[in-house]
This record gives structure tokens, C-alpha cells and sequence, in this order.
């Protein structure tokens, strides 16, 4: 069992893509599992800043609908071919990572996540009345990707499976993004912070600049998130940039374990997962969500996957 | 794990969980294959699930009316009702899942705008008709219309036009608006100022409020000053409660004559007698209709006796019938080919519960009448009874939009 | 503009300072739960609306709108006690992010609970017949209750101001905020009084909401908007500070209502525009101290 964890923990990525490559065989339907794939990147990125660096946003649905809408309004206002698409919406979501970042650095703690929560609701406003482009409360309609060949093959981006297909391809270059990120330099002055701001500051680092870095590629990995998402629907809906859905990274961070590589995502599947499960069961699945969220807040708070590391770690008795 | 053992799997818990579970909670059961299934995606949790579980319960009074006749060729009909949460990436979930897993024939439903077009966005990529039975404008126009789209509901476009045409001539000619910030609320506008225009109306104030807004009594100073004859409350549902509970305590009615495009019984529960004293407004159905109109009579019977003696609500009504366009539309095509339904659907002339109604064949808008009521707090024989028919503007396709407008080519 | 008077803006101003009532009620009782625990307290606007739902019960089952008054926020504050308890009390020294998420989440619960116990409709307010129609202030006509809500809350205000300057527990409360270890060497038992600051903090949140019912529609979502308003209003005035949550209160109704006479359709936004200004200009809030929460 540890030598399997251990050799899954060094290729993480290849480990991840591989059960990634099955996963639709053990979801219900399709579409859950792109779901999930769409929501477990989103909860990634968010993941960088909160569970590594330690800060709080409460307005990365900015990035996510940013994502969306840009690669949604290239598509239907453009006509843009979808690569294209999705190159301009994570282009979008990062400077918008740029904008609020920048701003945003300047406060700590619970400011941060305070003033995330605002900036985040003027973006939400502001494209709410953008009616002309982006369908205001009504949502981005139309959003298609035509069949178009690949070395002579037609794919048909409406069969489900060849959907998932395509946007695991570009999920699994984003996780190898992360990965690599958390393993070089950066990702060690980015915990290092999370641990001691001052005494990172005074080894000589710009804390700031790391910071507003780090902001910037979790914007463009949540854009990422929120350019496909806007494929797999065909609509952008207005509350992918409302707090509420900042708050669902949140949660899905805490759920799987923020500051672990996998967490993010085990919280994104087990929640959504449930939510389908327990909505065909019962009308009360928002109290049912909730229940379990305080329960791991007070009980586990390392999450699922934090906690099964946890359980691992001391059963090798290896330190921290 | 192969995708039948899921499949099976997901039966069991579900079907034990139906067993279990008290009796409205709907059945929310993947389908058998030889029934004729149809996709039910509404809003079963949030701010409408009231409207929603009536829509649900006048839908399954359809479906097992057509399968009590015989259904098509011995085929019955099946309903898979979904929640959508009011929320349309959730809508569009829930659509990939009907179409994808449980591989429906047709979807109708939805209850709002937003959802309906994501709904709509989902099914006609796919070639799945899809009978819409909620207000949008936008549904109609070219951009997101396609053959497989139907719209069995009014649109704010007729409603706004009756509603106007009944009250401009009787209660002045000065006109405010406080307007919800969102399509559905500017949709509205446009509809009081098309029919206005010709009956000499003007707008003294435009006055656009967020979407949700539980606090009016910032916009109410301003309105009072105006002084107009007419207010016109184009929102809905809870702000259109709140809305219409705050100007009777601003004493705005006894300046003016208050009106709302769309009169929910519903919302009129929710808000009270006195808030919609004197509040006139229109709708696609009201129960109380029953005494001018025989189908109507005959479809609250049948809704009475089904459950318990309440009466169906508007939008009850539209899940009822828009489950019966289709079905029918089977059966005069004698088969489930979906282009064949859609040509029968064109040419379908129908009475379910309301009066005559038929599909315009170049935006598939059912062509059917408005009823202008007013909303009463004395008198009432019974909880039931809480609004005046005051007139039923009849249905003509006049009272829509042209198709040139909507961009539809001739 | 068309239209616009003297009389017209005060009644906007004075239908602001209504408004802001709420608000700086609402933000006094969150600034006490984190100037006191340091505990941000996201099940605010949860608490409000349980408030309302039964503020609008008793009082449909007892007529009487002082009794409800008062029981509301014995209720609401006893949730508050036992929250406070067993949910958040396991969680101190964990950092300040986990008592915000769990209170997150159990804004989730409440609003189910709600919805189970009055239907998913909600329930139509009321409006105490002694309080109904308007009464000439002056310059126009303005709804009684609103007239009532001002006076009543400003009185609850003073009177919360009274409790904590002038009186023995006030001052352990204060104390308490700016250094707890001290206290607790002083002997004073600080579980306790935080348990008792989190429960006065939650009373308060149940009694606007009761106190604001008449004048919106009480529905289980009626909390969602209104958090992130009394947030807004807490980072304006200063994150721990009394005064500044009363002024910055105020402040917000009255910038909502101006705004809404000329840019309704921004109405919302505004208020959001202005904590993003004062945050960048002055980011412990207008009363806050400065870095006093870094």
C-alpha cells in the first residue's frame, strides 16, 4: 500500500490522468463526469492561492465566468474557431487576475478575502449589464463547437464521451502546470509564505510580486476552467461569477483538503457527485451539503485526501 | 465497472428510494424502453418549486390521460421529471443528462427565462424538440429559436400588450414603470409601450431596480412625486411581492391605479390580500374562468379530482397542456419521428384547457388568449378565490410580434 | 432631473436612514462577534431571516408585536448559544478561516431548516395594525413603520452602547476584544463571556430580521443578499469597531437610497463601489484601527 502511494505521489500527474482516462465509466453520466473535470480545476487553481499560499478569495468566480463569457462571447459574437476561444478566455481571466490581484494584495487576512468578495461582485455586475454581449440575467446562448477533423478523423464534439475526452486533454496539461509549479522554486516560496510572511521578506523575497504571480496563474487556470465549462454547456449562466459560486470553490477545497495536489479535485468529485445522488433522494440537499461541509470543517479538517495522507504519513511514521 | 451495472445500480437505489420516500416527492425513475419518454426539467427547489410541483402534477394528469386513452399504437408515455434548481448551467446539466443518459424523446418545461433558453441552447444542438412552458421574449427570435423549439406559454409581449390595452383606456394615460433590471422586466416595458403608443400613453419614468431587490422603498419617494395615473409593476414573482406590499404602505394606491404585467396566483398567496388590493394584472390561466370557458371547467375537474379538490394554477395549467401538444402531435403523426411530430405540431389545432389555440408556424408561439385579472381582498367565497376575471383578450396572432420582427424570414 | 425637490430628497434621505437602521443594526451585532471571538460570522444573514420567519410566527400567533419583539431574539440568541458551543468553539486557535467556513456552511442548514419548518414559499409579512399607513413628517407622507423602525432601533443601539461603557460586563466585553489574555489572568472565565457575546451578536441578527420583516417579503433566501450588505457595511465602518458599524450603517441605506433616485439600475453596485474605495484608500474601514487585522 505505501509503495503504491508513494509511486502514485512522485508521477502524480500521470496517476491522475490515467484515473481520469476511466472516469467516466464510474460516473453515471457523461456530462457529471466533464462536471467534474470542469469544477476539480477550478477548485486546483483556486487551491494554489488558498490552500498554499493561504489566502482566502472569495471572488474567484471573477475568473471562472471571466473564463466563460470571453470564450463564449468569441464563439458567438466573433466566430471565432474554439481554440481560439479558449486561449482568449484564459487570456481574459488572467488579466483579470492581473486587475484584482494587484489590487488586492495590498490587504491581508480577512480584508483580502472581503475585498475579493467585492471586486468579485463588480465583475458579476458588470457583466450582468454588458446585455448586449453576454445575455445579461438570460446567460451566453449558443456557444458551439462545429465537428472539425483531426489527422483526417471527424470528431464530434456532441458525443459525450468524445467531449470528455477533449477537455480532459486540456485539463491534464493544466494539472502538469500545477504540478510543476509546486514542485520548482516557486512553490516552495509559496508555502514558505503561507507558514511566515515576514520571515520570507526578510530572506529577500518580493513577497508582493510572488503574491500578485501566483494570483495571476490561478486566474488563468480557473479561466481555463470557465472556458470549458462554456463548451461543455453551450451557455454561460450569469451566476458563474456571483459569490455563491466562489464560495463552492471553497468548499470543494476544504471537502478534498487545501494544500494537497489531489484534494481540490477529490472535493469537486465527491461533492458534485453527492449533490446528483442526494437531489434524487431528497429536496433538502442544500441542508445535506451543508451538514456534511460543517462536519468536515469541525472533524476533518485536512479534508478527504488531506486526511487519508495524514493516516499514511503516520502510519510510516515518516515526519512531516 | 460497465455502464449497465451502474445503470441498474442507480435503479435499485433510486427506485427503493421512490418506495420510501413520501408521495410528493416525484418520481424521479430512469426509463423503461418502450415508453414514450419525455424530459421534465423544472425548478423543483428554490423560489418557484411551488409553481414547479404544480407544473409537475398537472403534467403527470396529462401523461396519464394519454395513457388511460390507449397511448400511441399501445406505447405509453413516461415522464422524468429533473430538478433544475432555477439555475441554467444547472438546466443544462440536467438536459445533457436526459438526453444523453436516459435518452428521452422530447423535453418540456423550464420556469423561467434564463433556464428555458439554456434548456432550449441544449436541445436543439441535438435535434430534441423542446415545449417550453415559461414567459421569455427571446425565445421567439431567431437567434436562439430553431425548428425544434416550442413555446407553449405567452410571451411578455402578449401579456404586457393585453393587460395594456385593458387598463391605459380605463385609468390615464401618464405611465410609470418600476422595471426588474433584467430581459424579462425590459421585455415587458417594450410590450406596455408598443400597445401604449397607439392609445396615446406616455412614459413619464423608466425606473429600473435590481433583480431581487427586497427593499423598495427607495425607489417609492420619487414615484409618489411623478404622480402618474398608471403605475406598472414589471417584475415578478417575490419582487413583485415585495414591490406591490411596499407601495400599499408608501398609500401610493390611492393616487394610482396599480398594474403588473403577470398576476401569479402564487405570488397573490404569498403577498396577501391587502398588499394586491385593487391590482390588476394578466396571466395565461386563472381557475376561475370556468364558468365562461367549457374546457376549462372540464380540465379543473379533472385536476380537482385527481388532487384532493385544489385547483391548478397558471403555470400548472402550462405543464399540462404543453405535454399534451406533443403527445397529440405523436399521435396525429402516427409516429415519434421527430421531424414528422414537429410538422404535426405545426399544423395542430387544439383546446386543452383555455380555449382554441395553434402554433405560428415561423416561431412556434402558441397563438392563444390572455386573461386580465384583478385581484380581490373582499367577497372571496374561499381561499381559492382571489382574483376578478375581468377579460379574456382573445387570441389572434396579431397580438404577437410580426415574424419579420423577430427575424424569422417570411 | 425632472422633478426633483427639496421634499423628494428628504424623503430619500430619510427612507436611507430607514434603510441604514437595519444595516447598522445588523453590522453591530457582526462587529461584536468579531471584535469579541474575532470570528466572522458568515450565518449573519441566515440568522436575520430566521429572525423574520419567526417574528412573523409569533406574531400571527399572538397578535401582539412587543411580545414578539422580545422573544425573537431570546430564540435566535439561544441558537446563537449553542452554535457557538459545539460548532465553533472546537475550532479556535485553528486560524481565522475555519469558524467563517463552518458558519458558511451552516447558513446552508439554517436555510433548510426554515424551509422545512415554513414551506419553501415563505410567509406573507405583517404589519401590526397600529403601525400601518403613513403619517405626515413634513415634508410628505412616509409609512408609519418606517417612522417606527428608526426610533425603535436607535433606542436598541443606545441601548447596546449603554450596556457595554457603562456597565461591568460591558467593560470585561471590551477588554476581552483588545487583549484576551489578560482578562483570562484576571480570572474572568473568557469561554463564557465569548459564549455570551455570540449569542447577544446572533440575538441582535434575529431581532433586525423580525424588526425588518414588515417591510419585505420573508422567504428562506431573504439572508443571501443581505451578508454580503452587512459586510460591506462592517469593512466600511472598521472591522472591530461599534461606532463605525452604527455609522457606516447609515451611511450605506443613505448611499443605496440616493442612488436609486439617480441610477436605480446601480443601485446594488453602489454600495459595492464604495467598500472597494474605502478598503483601498483606507483599509481599516473609516473607525477600524489601523492594522488591526493583518
Amino acid at each position: 500500500m505505501q509503495a503504491i502511494f508513494q509511486l502514485i505521489s512522485t508521477h502524480r500527474v500521470l496517476a491522475t490522468t490515467l484515473f481520469l482516462m476511466v472516469f467516466p465509466w464510474l460516473m453515471p453520466y457523461e456530462a457529471l463526469a466533464i462536471n467534474i473535470l470542469i469544477f476539480g480545476l477550478f477548485a486546483m487553481g483556486f487551491n494554489l492561492l488558498f490552500g498554499y499560499m493561504g489566502l482566502l478569495s472569495f471572488g474567484h468566480a471573477a475568473f471562472l465566468g471571466m473564463g466563460s463569457y470571453i470564450t463564449g462571447i468569441s464563439i458567438v459574437s466573433f466566430g471565432m474557431p474554439w481554440g481560439a476561444a479558449i486561449l482568449f478566455g484564459v487570456i481574459a481571466a488572467a488579466f483579470g487576475g492581473l486587475v484584482i490581484g494587484f489590487l488586492a494584495i495590498r490587504t491581508r487576512g480577512i480584508y483580502f478575502s472581503m475585498v475579493t468578495l467585492a471586486l468579485g461582485q463588480i465583475v458579476y455586475y458588470g457583466f450582468y449589464k454588458a446585455e448586449k454581449l453576454t445575455g445579461g440575467e438570460n446567460g451566453l446562448r449558443g456557444v458551439k463547437v462545429d465537428p472539425f477533423n483531426i489527422f483526417g478523423f471527424k470528431v464530434d464534439f456532441l458525443n459525450p464521451l468524445i467531449k470528455y475526452y477533449i477537455i480532459l486533454f486540456f485539463v491534464v496539461i493544466a494539472i502538469w502546470l500545477v504540478s510543476r509549479i509546486l514542485k520548482s522554486p516557486l512553490g516552495a516560496v509559496m508555502e514558505a509564505i503561507r507558514e511566515n510572511e515576514k520571515r520570507v521578506s526578510a530572506c529577500g523575497y518580493n513577497v508582493a510580486q510572488t503574491k500578485l504571480l501566483v494570483f495571476i496563474l490561478s486566474a488563468a487556470i480557473c479561466g481555463l476552467a470557465g472556458s470549458l465549462r462554456a463548451l461543455h454547456l453551450s451557455i454561460v449562466p450569469i451566476d458563474s461569477l456571483h459569490y455563491l459560486q466562489s464560495g463552492q470553490a471553497v468548499m470543494m477545497s476544504i471537502l478534498g483538503g487545501m494544500g494537497t495536489f489531489f484534494g481540490p479535485f477529490v472535493g469537486a468529485a465527491v461533492m458534485l457527485y453527492l449533490e446528483d445522488v442526494v437531489t434524487s433522494f431528497t429536496k433538502h440537499w442544500m441542508a445535506v451539503v451543508g451538514l456534511i461541509f460543517i462536519f468536515f470543517v469541525l472533524f476533518f479538517p485536512k479534508g478527504i485526501w488531506g486526511s487519508i495522507l495524514e493516516y499514511l504519513r503516520v502510519q510510516k511514521g515518516t515526519p512531516k | 465497472m460497465s455502464k449497465k451495472t451502474n445503470q441498474t445500480r442507480r435503479n435499485i437505489l433510486v427506485a427503493g428510494a421512490a418506495a420510501a420516500s413520501s408521495p410528493f416527492w416525484f418520481n424521479i425513475a430512469t426509463a423503461q424502453s418502450s415508453t414514450i419518454k419525455i424530459g421534465f426539467p423544472v425548478p423543483l427547489t428554490g423560489p418557484f418549486s411551488a409553481e414547479a410541483q404544480d407544473q409537475v402534477r398537472a403534467a403527470e394528469l396529462a401523461i396519464k390521460e394519454f395513457n388511460d386513452s390507449g397511448g400511441f399504437n399501445g406505447r405509453k408515455a413516461e415522464l422524468l421529471v429533473r430538478d433544475d434548481k432555477l439555475n441554467p448551467g444547472e438546466a443544462a446539466t440536467r438536459t445533457l443528462e436526459l438526453i444523453e443518459k436516459d435518452k428521452v424523446d422530447y423535453v418540456v418545461g423550464s420556469l423561467s427565462a434564463a433556464t428555458q433558453l439554456s434548456i432550449n441552447a441544449v436541445c436543439k444542438e441535438r435535434k430534441v424538440i423542446f415545449n417550453s412552458i415559461s414567459q421569455s421574449d427571446a425565445i421567439n427570435e431567431v437567434k436562439d429559436w430553431s425548428i425544434y423549439t416550442f413555446h407553449e406559454a405567452l410571451n411578455p409581449h402578449m401579456t404586457a400588450g393585453a393587460v395594456a390595452r385593458y387598463a391605459f383606456p380605463r385609468f390615464g394615460k401618464k405611465v410609470v414603470y418600476l422595471t426588474a433590471d433584467y430581459a424579462y422586466g425590459h421585455e415587458m416595458v417594450r410590450g406596455f409601450e408598443r400597445a401604449g403608443k397607439s392609445l396615446g400613453a406616455t412614459t413619464l419614468a423608466d425606473i429600473r431596480h435590481p433583480l431581487g431587490t427586497s427593499d423598495y422603498s427607495a425607489f417609492l419617494p420619487r414615484i409618489k412625486a411623478l404622480n402618474p395615473d398608471v403605475l406598472v409593476l414589471c417584475n415578478f414573482g417575490r419582487d413583485l411581492v415585495n414591490s406591490a406590499k411596499q407601495c400599499t404602505d408608501f398609500g401610493l394606491k390611492s393616487s394610482m391605479k396599480i398594474i403588473t404585467p403577470v398576476l401569479l396566483y402564487t405570488a397573490r398567496q404569498a403577498g396577501g390580500p391587502e398588499a394586491f388590493e385593487g391590482i390588476l394584472g394578466g396571466t395565461s390561466y386563472y381557475w376561475g374562468m370556468e364558468d365562461r370557458v367549457p374546457s376549462a371547467k372540464a380540465f379543473n375537474d379533472k385536476f380537482r379530482k385527481a388532487y384532493n379538490g385544489i385547483v391548478p394554477s397558471d403555470y400548472g395549467a402550462l405543464g399540462y397542456a404543453g405535454i399534451l401538444s406533443v403527445l397529440q402531435a405523436v399521435k396525429n403523426a402516427k409516429s415519434t419521428d421527430t421531424p414528422r411530430v414537429i410538422a404535426a405540431m405545426e399544423q395542430l389545432k387544439y383546446d386543452w384547457y383555455k380555449g382554441p389555440q395553434f402554433y405560428r408556424k415561423c416561431d412556434h408561439q402558441s397563438v392563444q388568449s390572455v386573461i386580465v385579472i384583478e385581484s380581490k381582498s373582499k367577497n372571496m367565497k374561499d381561499k381559492y378565490d382571489v382574483f376578478n376575471v375581468l377579460a379574456i383578450d382573445g387570441p389572434d396572432e396579431k397580438t404577437l410580434r410580426s415574424c419579420e420582427e423577430l427575424g424569422h424570414k417570411a | 432631473m425632472a422633478g426633483l425637490t427639496l421634499e423628494l430628497l428628504g424623503m430619500q434621505l430619510l427612507t436611507g436612514i430607514a434603510l441604514g437602521s437595519i444595516y447598522a443594526l445588523l453590522a453591530l451585532g457582526l462587529c461584536l462577534i468579531f471584535g469579541m471571538l474575532g470570528v466572522v460570522n458568515f450565518a449573519h444573514g441566515a440568522f436575520f431571516m430566521v429572525g423574520a420567519f419567526l417574528g412573523v410566527y409569533f406574531l400571527g400567533l399572538t397578535g401582539n408585536f412587543l411580545f414578539s419583539i422580545l422573544l425573537v431574539p431570546i430564540v435566535t440568541g439561544a441558537i446563537g448559544l449553542v452554535t457557538e458551543r459545539f460548532l465553533i468553539r472546537p475550532l479556535y486557535g485553528r486560524g481565522i478561516d475555519y469558524p467563517l467556513l463552518l458558519t458558511f456552511g451552516l447558513s446552508y442548514v439554517l436555510i433548510e431548516i426554515m424551509r422545512v419548518s415554513f414551506g419553501i414559499e415563505g410567509l406573507p409579512s405583517i404589519t401590526p395594525d397600529s403601525l400601518k399607513g403613513s403619517m405626515n413628517v413634513g415634508i410628505g407622507y412616509f409609512p408609519k413603520y418606517r417612522i417606527f423602525l428608526i426610533a425603535v432601533t436607535a433606542l436598541i443601539i443606545l441601548g447596546i452602547w449603554f450596556f457595554i461603557q457603562k456597565t461591568r460586563y460591558g467593560l470585561i466585553i471590551k477588554a476581552g476584544s483588545r487583549d484576551p489574555e489578560i482578562v483570562k489572568v484576571l480570572g474572568v472565565d473568557v469561554a463564557k463571556v465569548w459564549l455570551l457575546v455570540f449569542g447577544i451578536g446572533t440575538a441582535i441578527a434575529g431581532l433586525s430580521g423580525i424588526l425588518a420583516s414588515p417591510t419585505r417579503s420573508v422567504n428562506p433566501e431573504m439572508g443571501i443578499p443581505i451578508l454580503a450588505e452587512s459586510f460591506v457595511v462592517t469593512v466600511v465602518g472598521g472591522m472591530g469597531s461599534p461606532i463605525g458599524a452604527v455609522v457606516a450603517g447609515l451611511l450605506v441605506g443613505v448611499v443605496y437610497s440616493l442612488t436609486s433616485l439617480f441610477a436605480p439600475a446601480l443601485a446594488e453596485l453602489s454600495i459595492f463601489v464604495l467598500m472597494a474605495v474605502v478598503l483601498l484608500i483606507r483599509p481599516q474601514g473609516l473607525f477600524g484601527k489601523s492594522g488591526f487585522m493583518s
